[in-house]
């Protein structure tokens, strides 16, 4: 049953993933990707992991689309549609992808994994929240403040931006 | 004494095997969800159609059945056979998807509400943030719906209501935050578990608990696109907004789906702020068939609430939609939230 459902999501992602990428219509592939990301979502969920399945919803589908969704609302008009790239391009591309599919690949299955069995109890919140802020053995304190002044910085830097120049 | 759920499990169990039942079973709670909340959208609606005849001093609907109480069922049965028109310049496939976006997001968030103790269909551990995680999807409908559209009041519209769900986002999700410092837990069965040993949480919480449902009713009121919001469809400057070129149950479904989200945003109330199906002092918790009846009434009382805001208040404009967000409630919501984290700290919350 896990594993049908399995190759149902995994389907979905790559489908929906090629489609994003091959469509000439720029809000279709926004859509596209947005299944895809939820396929990811609905993977996490599979697993139990029902914090970053919530997370990838959130953050991924409600605010990383919503803002590409908006940026193309701003500037594209319905009928606007990308232009067909070039033959060159076309088998650049795909030599490229290609490539990088083999690398993936050979890892993957040259690779002896070794499986653990975890009882499949779903992390408590409260968990996540003390890794992040534990400075002990396997703690997250320093990653999780580097990211917070990365977007501290960011968030001053769109402040700047958007204000412009003042010619006082 | 066997509840009905049970002698339908049994049933079920007796009848096919293990895998097949608990398959059936699932689709049978979705589909009994289903159906209470198609109904029930359709009597909100009613409802709200009274309560503006009420305020305005109008006798309302009140013709189709006795006090008009099959106007909203005829009212769909019309929508459904309505022709589904289109524009030609209209991108086809986004426009026929875009009104799959709010429903199913609305239909996916009232699965987790703990309705009783034991009527509770999908009890996850991270109960609150899984609501503000899926409701965030909905918006990308009414975007997709404007842009498709291919019309400019459409377009207008659309991004309004972006821009303001996406900020009000962040007031909502604030506010629930400052209450779960309460509870510990995002869980919903725990957060009841939590009122039910030491009083209403708004009742524990006092004073930064009152000021955050202040927020969250009026962001919440705002999340469902309700007047005084209600910029997306501002009829006088915008036609009908994200929707005017949707017609029959396309429509029906935005429809529909504003109405079921504004029963989630009351019962998201009911359960962090008014106990979920607790009774009042525990006077009745222990009758099992109370519980939903407690739950529908204190939502009941929060909806009425919010209609009574929209025929009162008259609509502001965006940037002062944004202004009020931005500037006072986001910075009152952070200040709040540490008073919480105070309170909590120093165990100056009351307990019964």
């Amino acid at each position: 049953m896990e594993r049908i459902f399995f190759y149902i999501f995994a389907l979905i992602i790559i489908v929906f993933a090629t489609a994003s990428v091959m469509s000439h219509k720029i809000l279709r592939a926004v859509v596209y990707l947005l299944f895809s990301l939820l396929g990811v979502a609905a993977l996490y969920f599979m697993m139990e992991y029902n914090f970053l399945g919530a997370v990838q919803m959130a953050v991924y589908a409600g605010g990383i689309i919503i803002l590409f969704i908006f940026s193309v609302l701003l500037v594209h008009h319905i009928e606007g549609e990308l232009e067909e790239p070039t033959l060159t391009r076309k088998v650049l591309m795909g030599l490229a992808s290609l490539i990088g599919f083999g690398a993936v690949m050979s890892v993957i299955l040259t690779h002896s994994f070794i499986t653990v069995d975890v009882p499949r109890a779903s992390t408590e919140v409260s968990e996540i929240g003390k890794g992040l802020l534990s400075y002990g053995e396997g703690g997250f304190i320093l990653p999780f403040e580097v990211i917070s002044i990365l977007l501290l910085a960011a968030m001053i830097g769109a402040i700047i931006i958007s204000k412009g120049k003042k010619n006082v | 004494m066997m509840l009905p759920t049970e002698w339908i499990h049994n049933f079920l169990y007796a009848l096919m095997p293990e895998g097949i039942a608990h398959a059936v079973e699932l689709v049978l709670i979705a589909l009994g969800f289903l159906a209470f909340f198609a109904v029930a959208g359709l009597y909100l609606v009613l409802l709200e159609r009274w309560i503006a005849a009420w305020v305005q001093l109008r006798r309302g609907p009140n013709r189709v059945g006795p006090w008009g109480i099959f106007q909203t069922i005829a009212d769909a049965l019309k929508l459904v056979t309505k022709e589904l028109t289109g524009t030609t310049k209209a991108d086809m496939f986004l426009y026929n998807l875009a009104p799959y976006f709010p429903i199913v997001a609305a239909l996916i968030t009232i699965s987790v509400f703990a309705y009783s103790q034991s009527l509770h269909a999908f009890d996850i551990n991270i109960g609150i943030f899984f609501i503000t995680a899926v409701s965030s999807i909905g918006v990308i409908g009414i975007l997709l719906a404007g842009w498709s559209s291919n019309n400019k009041y459409a377009l207008i519209g659309a991004m309004r209501s972006g821009v303001m769900v996406v900020s009000y986002e962040l007031s909502v999700g604030l506010s629930l935050l400052t209450m779960v410092l309460m509870t510990g837990s995002l869980q919903l069965s725990e957060i009841i578990e939590v009122q039910r040993t030491g009083g209403w949480l708004i009742v524990q919480g006092h004073i930064p608990a009152v000021i955050a449902f202040m927020i969250y009713m009026i962001a919440g009121t705002a999340e469902t696109n309700r007047t005084p919001f209600d910029l997306v469809e501002a009829e006088s400057e915008l036609g009908a907004g994200y929707h005017t070129e949707y017609s029959g149950m396309k429509f029906a479904y935005f429809f529909l789906a504003e109405f079921i989200n504004m029963f989630i945003v009351a019962s998201i109330a009911v359960t962090v702020f008014f106990g979920g199906w607790l009774s009042p002092f525990g006077i009745t918790d222990e009758i099992f068939w109370l519980q939903p009846v407690w739950f529908l009434a204190k939502v009941f009382v929060i909806i009425v609430l919010m209609m009574l805001f929209r025929w009162t208040f008259p609509r502001l404009r965006i940037d002062q939609i944004l202004t009020l967000e931005w500037k006072y409630l986001l910075p009152l919501n952070l200040m709040n939230l540490v008073l919480m984290a105070i309170i909590v700290w120093l165990g100056w919350t009351i307990n019964f």
